[in-house]
């Protein structure tokens, strides 16, 4: 077996209650492989730790136990190769959208003329929608919607190996939601880029993602289910609930959210090395398998028929 | 509504104002046109103008003299205001900036670092309390010049705001944007200058302006101790020749520096000032 690009093994994070009370198990023995150019949603209540996981991907936080191995090495702290769109944007108040995507375009791509970071940056901003003068504004005068979008342009202009994005649709009208969906979609397509989602909106997840991956409830929360979407790619909005599979993952999305999350939550015994149980619809149903850590769809061909 | 506010306030000040001089002058003793003096009065020096708080008429002609020729200097007692208020700003200036270019560093470095702040702690409670006037004997002592004395003072009065200021703005700069410094592998001095500067750049700058505020007010009190020039020695020399008209007009023209410095420095920290 081998290692995939991305692989999280026994991930435990705990939190040290104050004045010395029981410590916070927000989960425990999380395993996970990703593969190269995959793209993973995870879904599950608020408060699981899914941002906790991914910011241990980012490098932002320890965990209390076990590794995040990316290409080979261990993950120890942030890098340019892992971007990220934070829950709450992040971005910096006192710089202009413009600049809040410059300066991470020159941190990145450090022997770049200052035309050729501005022209690249603008590229960004334009994709996600805010060029003609919004670029210019500082966050404070931009919408929750716009301040998203910066934050999306920000993490996508450094064009990393993996994008870690954090509920990254969650402020956006229905409208400007999709075609950014759209542009992830293509932007990802014509890279080999990894992306790890966090949403909670289950139909997103279907549309996106290879696979999608359910998070039980905390505390000692894990990853118990690893659902393949395998509905052939370009996905459109449209068509996609005709897919015969697609009624089938969103009700057992659906059912797990409203009740399994919960039956599974729990303190598990000792299986520190279980892996999600892998789950999957139409041809290969019937076809789950308790599998090792990691998924068996590393040969998934990707499909970059766009209509050009 | 807010120009027709701005204009009633201003015409409330410019009654008050009048009503406030009205007052004043219709207070101060007239002194030129008592008749005929005791004996006693004779005796006691009455014959002399008495030493009395002046009219504001009086200050107002001081003023309208002082102003016109503000830089001529007639000898180490005989300067104009301007001069003083030039040697008073010089040190006040220079005090203030070495400062900053200590206090700003080091807090930083207190604000980055909670161990350099548990150490430094205990020495910024016990020195900060210290009135910065009570160095005047052992700046005098150690540098043996009234004049580096002074802006020593203005110096270690500075210090303490800037320096506790920098400390808290830097160490409370949101986690999130530290986290954006390190998800774009920025070293420590480009975390620092991108990052944590213009975050904490508010802070700072109140600091600043606390410490020019009392930067100014001590200047008058330390000039008075060394004396030679300066607006402080002004009031003091000015005290001392029982010409409370140029008292008066000197303690006017201390409020209204300060005041222009205030001003500079609210513009400054506006200049820095960002909305999250
Ligand atoms: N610094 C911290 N100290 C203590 N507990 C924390 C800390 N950060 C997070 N937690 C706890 O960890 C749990 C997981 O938090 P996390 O932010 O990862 O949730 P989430 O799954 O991203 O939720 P949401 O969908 O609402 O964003 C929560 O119960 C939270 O209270
Ligand atoms: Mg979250």
């Amino acid at each position: 077996m081998s290692t995939p690009f991305l692989s999280v093994q026994n991930l435990t994070k705990r939190f040290q209650a104050p004045k010395g009370g029981e410590s916070l198990t927000v989960f425990e023995n999380v395993n996970l492989g990703i593969e190269k150019g995959e793209f993973v949603c995870i879904i599950g209540h608020s408060g699981c730790g899914k941002s906790t996981i991914l910011n241990i991907l980012a490098g932002l936080d320890e965990p209390s136990d076990g590794a995040v191995i990316m290409n080979g090495k261990e993950v120890s702290g942030p890098s340019l190769d892992r971007g990220i769109v934070f829950q709450n944007y992040s971005l910096l108040p006192w710089l202009s959208a413009l600049k809040n995507v410059t300066f991470a375009v020159q941190a990145r791509y450090k022997s770049w003329s200052k035309k050729q970071v501005h022209d690249h940056s603008m590229k960004y901003l334009e994709m996600v929608g805010l060029a003609g003068g919004a670029e210019l504004r500082k966050p404070s005068q931009l919408s929750g919607g716009m301040r998203q979008r910066v934050s999306i342009a920000r993490a996508f202009a450094i064009q990393p190996e993996l994008l870690l994005l954090d509920e990254p649709f969650g402020a956006l009208d229905a409208l400007t939601r999709g075609s950014i969906q759209d542009e992830l979609i293509r932007i990802w397509s014509g890279s080999d880029q990894t992306v790890f989602m966090i949403t909670h909106d289950v139909d997103e997840a279907i549309l996106l993602a290879d696979r999608i991956l359910l998070m039980t409830n905390g505390p000692y929360a894990r990853v118990a289910e690893s659902v393949q979407v395998e509905i052939e790619r370009p996905r459109e909005r449209a068509n996609i609930i005709h897919h015969p599979d697609y009624y089938d993952i969103r009700n057992h999305l659906v059912e797990f959210l409203a009740t399994r999350s919960r039956e599974l939550a729990g303190k598990q015994d000792d299986d520190a090395n279980s892996a999600p149980k892998v789950v999957r619809f139409g041809a290969n149903a019937g076809a789950e398998i308790s599998s090792e850590t990691g998924s068996k769809s590393g040969t998934r061909k990707r499909a970059v028929n766009r209509a050009d | 509504m807010l120009a027709s506010l701005n204009a009633r306030a201003l015409v409330l000040s410019l009654v008050l104002l009048a009503v406030f001089l009205g007052l004043w002058e219709a207070a101060s003793p007239k002194q030129n046109i008592s008749g005929e003096l005791t004996e006693y009065e004779l005796l006691m020096g009455g014959a002399e103008p008495k030493a009395a708080v002046p009219p504001p008429s009086a200050v107002i002609g001081k003023a309208w003299e002082e102003l016109r020729n503000p830089f001529y200097d007639a000898g180490p007692n005989d300067k104009g205001i301007g001069i003083q208020i030039g040697y008073s700003l010089y040190r006040v200036l220079s005090g203030y900036f070495l400062a900053a270019a200590l206090a700003i560093p080091v807090g930083f470095l207190i604000g980055m670092s909670p161990l350099m702040y548990k150490a430094l702690d205990p020495f910024i409670q016990v020195l900060r309390p210290i009135s910065p006037l009570a160095w005047m004997p052992l700046a005098l002592f150690v540098i043996q010049d009234s004049q580096a004395s002074a802006i020593f003072v203005i110096f270690i009065c500075s210090i303490w705001p800037m320096l506790i200021n920098t400390a808290f703005g830097v160490a409370g700069v949101r986690k999130d944007w530290v986290n954006v410094a390190r998800t774009h592998e920025l070293g420590p001095f480009k975390t620092a200058w991108i990052v944590i500067l213009p975050a904490a750049a508010p802070t700072i700058l109140t600091g600043m302006r606390i410490s020019i505020g009392i930067a100014w007010l001590v200047i008058v009190a330390a000039e008075m101790l060394v004396g030679g020039t300066g607006i402080g020695y002004y009031v003091w020399n000015e005290w001392n020749n029982l010409d409370l008209t140029s008292v008066v007009f000197s303690i006017l023209m201390i409020g209204v520096v300060g005041m222009l410095l205030d001003t500079a420095f609210a513009y400054c920290a506006r200049l820095v000032q960002y909305q999250e």
